[in-house]
């Protein structure tokens, strides 16, 4: 009876609460005054908490720059950490507004999960992690090893796909989140650690001695790693689309962080289309692309600060230059 | 009883005790009848304390002798020979007290948890006349007192976000609320159960018996994950709210077995009593049956307090930071790596030290309670 | 709810008043209530997964799984179907929660009567066996065992061995697995057979204990002909049993029984958890036994083991079912944590990484509690029965 009251209570609030926020993500974002922004438990560079509980990474930054679009505050996120095997149905359920976790676009995730890839932020492919004392030159050499996986990612796939085509045997320890993935590879729980390349720099970092362990050099898969949004929103997909593609065409343009108060009045007019005019086109106000650049900076900003030189992880631009610089990084034009 | 007629008389009066033997006595005695008082019971003796004398003393090294107390990061800690490294634990307090929560702001909580302490001890005096008055505050309105200390946003406080909020903290709050939350539904549902209706029978057993049979993980995950997809489009709450609703779910159904055990406990009688006297269903539950059946329960609320106390660390799995988790992630800061065993033996005496008084109040409690009830 | 009240309006007042009226219209309001709010969740639910294009069915149980599960009680590999990730995960589970509560009875039954043990050390390290381990977290423990125990285990190089072709490292612990050669066979139906015997030999027994009063050395000849025979045909035929050693062999041992560290950590924490619930049970079933019971059996000549064994057990047993029925429950549910260790049970593998790859979380999570909806009612159905027949037997 208790219980039935407080469903119907529960139920009645809820139906009023249906009928004033639409199906619209962008209205609701706006009426509640944040984007919810879904991020890793914690992987130094893409998504980590530091001491304090700030969100800092490439991924968590995505985040900010369609906040600062949507928004025009880069600060008006809210970050619910997720494991590998609950983002997607955090997504899907309504609970986060955007997804952006180091997460592989495949085909089954955009057809069947009811999911959107909004672009690619970090084009990645799987490697492996030993420990130095193996001795090992390549992956190939690894037939009857044990491998430390984390549950319900890409990697548990193409670790099968691999060992299979190449007649090997496995054993693979699957954990929930990568901090115990890491954990167990440290203990010895296993001989490798399988996992996103960029991943494998950002998790050896975790590790006692990180200079204990090395990552081979063969990469096994394709995984290009971009946020994702619920299908059947076009307007907030663009949205989140169009802020990546910022940022993009923010380093191509040559606008940072410190120079785009100066460049607003610039005469380029890439320049002055990328400062104004377009905004309304999306639905977001018109210095949207401003906003982003001036809270957080252009892609080559945002890389080298959280995987870049100048960070922990040090890796370098590869495939994530610029087309212009020889990597595969191209946002379409801003007009 | 006659005296034979040798030289040695027994002599008529006051005689003092003789002594008895040495080996019931004394240390000798006590050693006899408790370690060895037969062949087994030595050889067990003698196993046990060697076992002792094997882990008992390196242990005691490693938590304090050698222990290293305070310093910055972890080559504090590396030194040979070193012991436990509470300079881990020493850093990162206030952090696992409080999870990420405003350092300047750390007044509130404090006020509330004092706040909560100070009600409390009237409760445990013997000469105060007005517990249940007393009772009813803390568990009705002090819960609103507490959430707008601790979260603000309104009496000009600053509003700090639930997601802010972690550590023992957090364990309290989510254990606390989702005892009080879960007594009312608990108390209906047994009532329920107990009712003569068959379909709200049947509705409670299915109630009680599904939320009892199914694992606390899987209700965690479906209140964290999945409750908006069952929700009309775009309705969204805080997801501590929502991991409180799954908690709360999942406690009202044990709540309501020990309250169900409390109403089996009252005699027939006193039912048949109230119905006599032509008092309703809800005034002679409320007036007569309850108020004895609760106070019998008491211990019984303590358990279950206990176990959702030690429950709660599962909400670390749905990303939730609380005790259990804090220290995790802590272990996972690269200036602190490779100390998961002193965070995990502090959190572990955290919570024995909580649920141990607790479970020690509670059969002191049993013992009080029970002197007019025993058969 | 409200066509309810018109009908009910215009009849006469004093149907207010009647209790059996009332607790119908209470009823029917309740099930209205019930159904208009299960509809809504229903509807709710699948409008938001079309209008998500969330692909719904079961369908997705017959498509090739693709990936590797670390253990599994029946064959599998990345060929296999999702439907059966769902089997592997459940017996697995199962695996753990029988394990369980085999280990947890045996060291709760120990603890409980240690504590009321009359040795004095003894009975203090129940007791502090009891206070430490019953107020820390499960979920802690289960923590402590794996990773700060793992860490401290030796790597597979440096394996540790413990004889007879046992090795004990960071990867598990491994046994020689026995195989079986010609003839083996007699040998296992011989030790069937010796049970059978046993059994019967047991009644007849009792049987003749109960009409004439003589006893029976029942426990030695049983054991004779369960392992004493076999044993002898065994040798007899010239040890038709070879057993295959554990081998590191690249960078794992290969061959034999390996039990995997998660296994291990998993079972620990459960094991050494609920056993001192059991454990607590057990003593107040055993001091809610009457104290003249134990005067009377000692009067009757009795020495204190048959007094435990023949008066007291079997009569605290009555008193520690129903609470070791809901520690057994505890323990089958509590074995889903197996998740924080990477342990492949159902939760963590079907629950888990199934899910994810499938992204259909209403159906696996509704299949997935299903499960422990059957195996909680599975125990409590066996432990009534088992309740009735202990009662019976008492009588």
């Amino acid at each position: 009876m208790k219980k039935l009251t407080s469903t119907f209570l529960l139920t009645s609030i809820l139906a009023v609460a249906a009928n004033s926020v639409s199906a619209d993500t962008l209205d609701s974002v706006k009426s509640k005054g944040y984007v919810q922004c879904g991020v890793s438990t914690g992987l130094p560079g893409f998504s980590n908490a530091d001491a304090s509980g700030n969100w800092k990474g490439l991924d968590v930054d995505v985040c900010r720059a369609v906040a600062a679009a949507a928004l025009g505050d880069a600060d008006k996120v809210k970050y619910t950490p997720l494991t590998a095997k609950e983002r997607f149905t955090a997504l899907q359920s309504g609970e986060i507004d955007i997804l952006s976790r180091n997460t592989t676009w495949t085909l089954t995730r955009d057809g069947s999960l009811g999911l959107n890839f909004a672009g690619v932020n970090y084009y990645d492919g799987q490697g492996f992690m030993v420990s130095k004392d193996l001795g090992v030159k390549s992956a190939l050499e690894l037939d009857g090893a044990a491998v430390c996986i984390q549950a319900g990612t890409t990697t548990e796939l193409n670790l099968a796909d691999y060992f299979r085509e190449n007649g090997m045997k496995y054993k693979s320890v699957t954990y929930d989140t990568s901090d115990a993935t890491i954990k167990g590879f440290e203990a010895g729980r296993c001989d490798m650690l399988s996992s996103d390349q960029s991943q494998l720099y950002s998790l050896r970092i975790k590790l006692k001695n990180p200079e204990g362990a090395i990552v081979l050099p063969e990469v096994i898969s394709k995984e290009p790693l971009g946020p994702v949004v619920r299908q059947g929103d076009d307007k907030w997909f663009n949205i989140v689309k169009w802020s990546l593609m910022a940022m993009v065409n923010a380093e191509e343009l040559g606008i940072n962080s410190g120079n785009v108060s100066s460049m607003k009045n610039s005469d380029n007019p890439s320049i002055g289309r990328f400062m104004t005019g377009q905004g309304e086109k999306l639905g977001v106000r018109d210095d949207w692309a401003y906003n982003i650049t001036k809270q957080v900076g252009n892609y080559g900003e945002s890389f080298e600060r959280n995987v870049g030189m100048s960070s922990p992880l040090k890796i370098s631009r590869g495939l994530n230059a610029l087309w212009s610089k020889g990597g595969l990084q191209y946002a379409p034009p801003i007009r | 009883m006659t005296v034979t007629t040798e030289t040695k008389k027994y002599e008529l009066g006051h005689h003092p005790d003789m002594a008895p033997p040495l080996t019931t006595t004394g240390l000798i005695g006590w050693l006899r009848t408790n370690l060895f008082s037969s062949y087994m019971n030595s050889v067990l003796t003698i196993f046990v304390l060697y076992l002792l004398y094997l882990y008992i003393p390196p242990l005691i090294e490693w938590l304090f002798i050698d222990a290293i107390w305070s310093g910055g990061s972890r080559e504090a800690c590396e030194v040979d020979g070193a012991g436990a490294c509470w300079a881990f634990i020493n850093s990162r307090f206030s952090q696992f007290m409080y999870g990420f929560y405003p350092k300047d702001l750390l007044w509130r909580p404090n006020t509330a948890g004092l706040l909560l302490i100070a009600l409390m001890v009237p409760l445990f005096l013997k000469s105060f006349n007005y517990k249940w008055v007393l009772g009813g505050f803390i568990l009705i309105i002090y819960p609103f007192i507490a959430f707008y200390l601790i979260h603000g946003g309104s009496f000009g406080l600053e509003t700090v976000e639930t997601n802010k909020w972690g550590g023992l903290m957090l364990t309290l709050i989510l254990s606390g609320v989702g005892i009080v939350a879960s007594l009312p539904i608990g108390i209906v549902l047994a009532l329920g159960r107990r009712s003569e209706m068959p379909i709200v029978k049947s509705l409670s057993v299915v109630y009680i018996e599904f939320w009892r049979g199914v694992p606390l993980i899987t209700v965690l995950f479906m209140s964290s994950v999945m409750l908006p997809l069952f929700l009309p489009d775009g309705s969204d709450f805080d997801k501590l709210l929502r991991a409180m609703i799954g908690i709360i779910m999942f406690q009202s159904a044990y709540m309501a077995e020990v309250v169900r055990g409390g109403l089996q406990a009252i005699p027939k009688g006193q039912y048949e009593a109230a119905s006599a006297l032509g008092l309703s269903y809800w005034k002679s539950m409320g007036f007569i049956v309850l108020p004895q059946a609760l106070k019998l329960v008491i211990p019984g609320i303590v358990n279950t307090f206990i176990a959702l106390f030690k429950d709660t660390t599962l909400v670390l799995i749905i990303g939730l930071f609380d005790l259990l988790a804090i220290i995790q992630q802590a272990n996972s800061d690269s200036a602190w790596l490779g100390f998961d065993t002193e965070g995990y033996v502090f959190a572990a005496s955290v919570f024995w030290v909580f649920c141990f008084s607790m479970s020690r109040y509670s059969i002191a409690l049993e013992a009080k309670l029970h002197t007019g009830h025993k058969r | 709810m409200s066509d309810h009240d018109s009908e009910l309006k215009p009849s006469k007042p004093a149907i207010w008043n009647d209790p059996k009226y009332r607790a119908l219209f209470f009823q029917i309001v309740l099930v209205l209530a019930l159904g208009y709010f299960i509809t809504t969740i229903v509807n709710n639910t699948l409008t938001n997964m079309e209008s998500r294009g969330i692909s719904t069915g079961f369908a997705f149980l017959s498509e090739p799984a693709g990936f590797g599960i670390l253990q599994s009680l029946i064959e599998f590999d990345e060929s296999h179907t999702y439907g059966r990730t769902f089997f592997v995960g459940l017996l697995n589970t199962m695996l753990v929660a029988g394990l369980g509560i085999f280990l947890a009875t045996i060291l709760g039954f120990i603890m409980g009567v240690a504590r009321l043990s009359r040795n004095w050390v003894v009975a203090k390290v129940a007791t502090f066996y009891i206070e430490i381990f019953r107020n820390i977290p499960l979920l802690l423990q289960i923590f402590f065992w794996y990773f700060a125990v793992l860490g401290a285990l030796p790597s597979v190089r440096q394996s540790m061995s413990l004889g007879a072709g046992v090795e004990f490292n960071n990867r598990g612990l491994y046994l020689p697995a026995p195989v079986p050669e010609n003839g083996f066979a007699i040998v296992g139906w011989l030790f069937l057979a010796g049970i059978i015997a046993s059994i019967l030999l047991a009644r007849w027994a009792n049987k003749r204990q109960e009409s004439t009063g003589q006893q029976f050395p029942v426990f030695f000849s049983s054991l004779g002909m369960i392992f004493g025979l076999p044993l002898l045909v065994f040798f007899v035929m010239g040890s038709p049993l070879s057993w295959d050693y554990p081998m590191l062999k690249g960078f794992n041992f290969q061959g034999g029984i390996s039990i995997i560290p998660e296994l291990l950590a998993l079972l620990l924490a459960l094991t050494i958890y609920t056993g001192t619930f059991i454990a607590e049970t057990v003593r107040a079933g055993i001091n809610a036994v009457s104290h003249g019971q134990t005067e009377a059996a000692m009067a009757l000549g009795l020495n204190r083991s048959k007094t435990m064994r023949l008066i007291i057990i079997p009569q605290a047993m009555r008193v520690i079912i129903p609470p070791l029925t809901s520690q057994y429950l505890n323990l089958a549910k509590n074995s889903s944590l197996a998740t924080a260790v990477g342990y492949p049970d159902i939760v963590a593998v079907f629950m888990g990484t199934t899910l994810n790859q499938t992204g259909q979380a209403v159906e696996i999570t509704m299949m997935t509690m299903g499960v422990y909806l059957t195996i909680s009612l599975v125990i409590s159905m066996f432990m009534n029965w088992f309740n009735k027949r202990m009662a019976l037997v008492e009588r």
